[in-house]
């Protein structure tokens, strides 16, 4: 393929995202594991797109789920897990996280989080994923196989962030380098929806600072006026390589933004408050156009019918959160997805962190209580948002052709007190041990005083 | 959810409103929790069982228990019925900052002057099931200032907070925060101690001062008593003080720590001069020095599962509780935070996760140990008659994720209930709405936009700082 047609190249690009994802898996397969078909026999299996199949039998051939049910053949030469008493789930997805993007939050030199400068549409997470952080195997344990490791959307007490952060980068947590781990390279573009700040907060007298409503109200006018130039200009770049233009010279920027503005894949747009959450729609979805997914969402329960009308799909951020405002329901996080999932609103839940990332299923789990349907709270952390960002023929569920990425537990995965048995990443199982059973291990057996000592 | 389920009838019949809990006044005021599986604590489980609360006491537990006549009932038919969650370390209900970091050892200041019964998040924490707080500030300097221990009774005033009778106690903080804390919060230069070595000088360099300002008043004391009627009182050092009554083991140091090196370094000095750490807190690597911390007698309060927001945080396993737990030390699991105390009945299921211990083991963990390391254990952390009725009615087993609380009580008065909370919404919706339409019509005041202002208390632990 010519490095001079970009759009054939995108066009190919997106072709092959999936084909090579599957390559990989299978290749990787080949090279180096002795069994690649695996069987766990008279199980629960929740597979999230059909029913609850009990004393099923999942099993998996060449990383991919080959078949399941309760009369499902075990292939000769499988290696059999006996699943009685477990419980299968697909794998969790964290589909707006960090992860290899930091290791210690007070350290900046390992944080690749967010780029300078406010419009970075051409970077990509994929370039700075870390394979090796010890975040992976943690999350891992818990039963997440995959994530979308985030670019530009710093956490903090009040948003911020560069305009256009950069692309999303879908990974299995599994991989020696981060080609093995794509699920796929550029799978939203981030937006941190620009909010009227009237008051920042000042670090370095830990208090709020004001300036002027019509002089921050004036910065988020000429902020939004931006973006939509971005859009306009992406388009017309878009065009114009398209009919052959090879005169016009290449601008990163504008080619990442391509495959955005064209509605292929999703903008990623961060909206926190009410009236953020509406402006943001109104100019994406309402004028621009385009495919929006909103994240962040800290108030998206207050505009569920909203959002539902609008047809906007939702990833939140963890029930395990404060509410935003002195007078919100004490609850207001943890009956969102509630909120949402009876308003009709299509949406995922995420912990938009890296070392966190393990608790995914017990945030989800968190909302049960407060009314959210449990086959739902499932679906939010595996399908739904597989679906959003247009990865569920790959990965979300448990049905023959997909990618075997899965958990398997004694007792309700959303469970803390569950224990995870084993989990599969690309139709392999992975090890479960992490820097903290090392450590754990290590110190347990470090010799007690002896008696006379004590 | 939202959903409008009908109240309770004995509730509306005592008419409890959040912030004005009114059924503890008049004579002998006696209410029984019926039908409900009570997890006791120290007395096991018991299945069915009734709780009698007279006067904000516990009267009465177990499966086959009266009730008095007269009695206000609350069917708990369903419910699991424990303790009151007792939160170790917590920052909530203080207007303003936490850190007097203008010095490095503010042993002068005390939580008690700026206590705050206003902040929402003292509701949020009942709403959360949780009933006593040890309310500490943060951990800019080496030695602190004094906490607070308060129960959640929230519509009280800032008297009405504080848990009469607790032991009161001091802030210490070891490692990277004290050494990174500077005058001013941080835009000035730096400060001594700038390093570990530092920071437990100051701590000695306080005691040694502590010690001679304790020996001018005993021999003063001596003077007084052998007659000398000319004696002269030395001046009080309001900073001194409260270290003397460390020594004296009248003020329990609540250490802020993270590295096994420099916990073993605090334990050092505190055998040197005699007393003993009430409790290390955070104590991440605690679990490297267990055998240490065990044999010197101070608790650990930790977290369940924070880790990597800090270098020192980067050793930090979700094992912690357990393998300090099986080492012989007194472990609770703490918030630090308005956000993590809501749920610290699930926090303490992780240590069943990790580390394996026991279900009973797991509850202790947010319940009985915290009372005992706070010295209120006559008092709270299990049902037992005598005690104080500090009782949470779960939908579900605490250690599930899937329960939340229905209703909160403290000293036998019902401060939180989910259905009351839920049916006020409406009614708070309607006031505001009318007062935005007053403010519209009239057209002079504009409506008061809700407070989204961020607190200085951040709930995520790459930015809680110096807390």
């Amino acid at each position: 393929m010519s490095p001079r047609h970009p759009l054939m190249r995108s066009a190919a690009a997106i072709g092959a995202s999936i084909g090579a994802c599957v390559a990989l898996v299978s290749g990787r397969l080949e090279a180096q594991a002795p069994a690649s078909i695996y069987a766990i026999t008279g199980a629960r299996v929740s597979t999230v797109s059909g029913a609850v199949l009990e004393n099923a039998t999942v099993v998996i051939a060449d990383g991919k789920i080959l078949s399941v049910g309760p009369t499902a053949i075990v292939p000769s030469g499988a290696e059999v897990i006996d699943g009685a008493g477990l419980d299968v789930s697909p794998g969790f997805f964290d589909a707006m996280s960090q992860l290899g993007l930091t290791e210690i939050g007070a350290v900046n030199a390992t944080n690749d989080i967010t780029e300078a400068g406010a419009f970075n549409p051409q970077v990509d997470a994929a370039t700075a994923i870390h394979p090796s952080t010890d975040h992976i195997p943690v999350a891992r344990a818990n039963g997440i196989t995959h994530a979308v490791a985030v670019p530009g959307m710093p956490s903090g007490f009040l948003g911020g962030g560069p305009v256009i952060g950069g692309q999303a980068s879908a990974i299995h947590l599994d991989g020696w380098t981060v080609e093995e781990m794509l699920l796929g390279r550029s799978v939203g573009m981030v937006v941190n929806w620009p909010s009227v700040q009237a008051r920042s907060f000042d670090f370095a007298t830990f208090s709020l600072r004001a300036r002027p409503y019509r002089e921050a109200k004036e910065e988020q006018a000429k902020q939004t006026r931006e973006i939509a130039r971005w859009l306009a200009d992406a388009r017309d770049y878009r065009l114009a390589r398209g009919k052959g233009g090879e005169r016009i010279e290449r601008n990163l920027k504008l080619e990442a933004l391509g495959p955005y503005v064209s509605g292929e894949k999703p903008f990623l747009v961060r909206a926190d408050t009410e009236r953020d959450i509406r402006d943001a729609v109104a100019f994406f979805v309402d004028g621009q156009k385009q495919r929006m997914v909103l994240v962040g969402a800290d108030e998206a329960w207050k505009v569920a019918s909203f959002l539902a009308e609008k047809k906007v799909p939702v990833i939140i951020g963890p029930t395990q959160a404060l509410p935003r405002s002195d007078d919100d329901p004490y609850d207001a996080t943890m009956a969102a997805p509630a909120v949402l999932h009876a308003a009709g609103v299509t949406f995922a839940l995420s912990t938009y962190n890296s070392s966190d990332v393990r608790n995914l299923p017990y945030e989800i789990g968190t909302a049960v209580g407060f009314g959210l349907p449990r086959d739902v709270a499932l679906r939010a952390i595996t399908l739904a948002p597989a679906q959003i960002l247009g990865l569920d023929a790959l990965v979300g569920s448990i049905e023959p052709g997909k990618v075997a990425n899965l958990v398997v537990t004694r007792g309700d995965p959303l469970e803390i007190r569950s224990t995870v048995t084993h989990v599969f990443v690309k139709g392999v199982p992975v090890s479960l041990e992490t820097r903290h059973t090392t450590l754990y291990e290590k110190y347990k057996g470090r010799p007690r005083p002896a008696a006379a000592a004590r | 959810m939202i959903r409008r389920v009908l109240l309770v009838p004995a509730l509306v019949a005592v008419t409890v409103v959040p912030g004005g809990p009114a059924f503890a006044q008049g004579a002998a005021v006696v209410t029984a929790i019926r039908n409900a599986t009570i997890l006791t604590i120290t007395k096991g489980t018991i299945d069915k069982g009734t709780i009698v609360i007279r006067n904000g006491k516990i009267a009465a537990v177990g499966a086959n228990v009266d009730v008095p006549r007269g009695a206000t009932e609350i069917d708990a038919t369903g419910l699991f019925v424990m303790p009151g969650i007792i939160d170790a370390h917590s920052h909530i209900a203080v207007d303003g900052a936490v850190n007097e970091s203008s010095l490095s050892v503010t042993s002068m200041v005390g939580v008690e002057d700026v206590l705050n019964p206003k902040d929402i998040d003292i509701y949020r924490g009942l709403a959360g099931g949780v009933t006593s707080a040890n309310v500490l500030h943060g951990s800019a300097n080496a030695i602190g200032g004094k906490n607070a221990v308060i129960k959640l009774r929230w519509g009280k005033d800032a008297r009405g907070l504080l848990f009469e009778g607790a032991l009161p106690g001091i802030k210490f903080a070891l490692g990277e925060n004290p050494k990174r804390a500077s005058a001013a919060g941080g835009n000035a230069e730096r400060r001594y101690p700038a390093t570990r070595m530092g920071v437990i000088d100051v701590i000695r360099e306080a005691f040694v001062e502590a010690r001679a300002y304790q020996a001018t008043w005993r021999a003063h004391e001596a003077a007084v008593k052998a007659g000398d009627r000319t004696a002269i009182a030395p001046a009080r050092d309001l900073r001194l003080e409260p270290l003397v009554e460390i020594l004296e083991g009248k003020r329990l140091v609540h250490a802020h720590s993270y590295r096994a090196d420099e916990i073993l370094q605090l334990i050092r000095l505190a055998e040197e001069f005699k007393f003993r750490i009430a409790t290390l807190q955070h104590v991440l690597e605690g679990y490297k020095v267990a055998d240490e911390i065990a044999r010197h007698g101070a608790g650990a309060s930790t977290f369940s599962d924070w880790w990597a927001y800090k270098v020192e945080a980067y050793d930090a396993v979700p094992h912690n509780a357990a393998l300090m737990t099986d080492r012989g030390v007194l472990v609770s699991i703490n918030s630090d935070s308005a956000e993590e105390h809501r749920h610290l009945n699930q926090e303490a299921a992780k240590a069943m996760k990790y580390g394996g211990l026991t279900e009973d083991q797991a509850l202790e963990l947010v319940t009985i140990n915290p009372a005992l390391q706070l010295g209120v254990d006559k008092r709270v952390g299990s049902i037992e008659v005598g005690k104080d009725a500090d009782l949470v009615l779960y939908s579900a087993h605490p250690l599930s994720t899937f329960a939340i609380p229905r209703q909160v009580l403290i000293d036998g008065v019902v401060y939180f209930d989910r259905e009351m909370d839920l049916q006020q919404r409406q009614v708070r919706a309607a006031q505001k709405q009318a007062l935005k339409d007053k403010a519209r019509s009239t057209g002079t005041a504009k409506p008061t936009a809700p407070d989204t202002t961020p607190k200085a208390e951040t709930t995520t632990p790459g930015q809680e700082d110096l807390r």
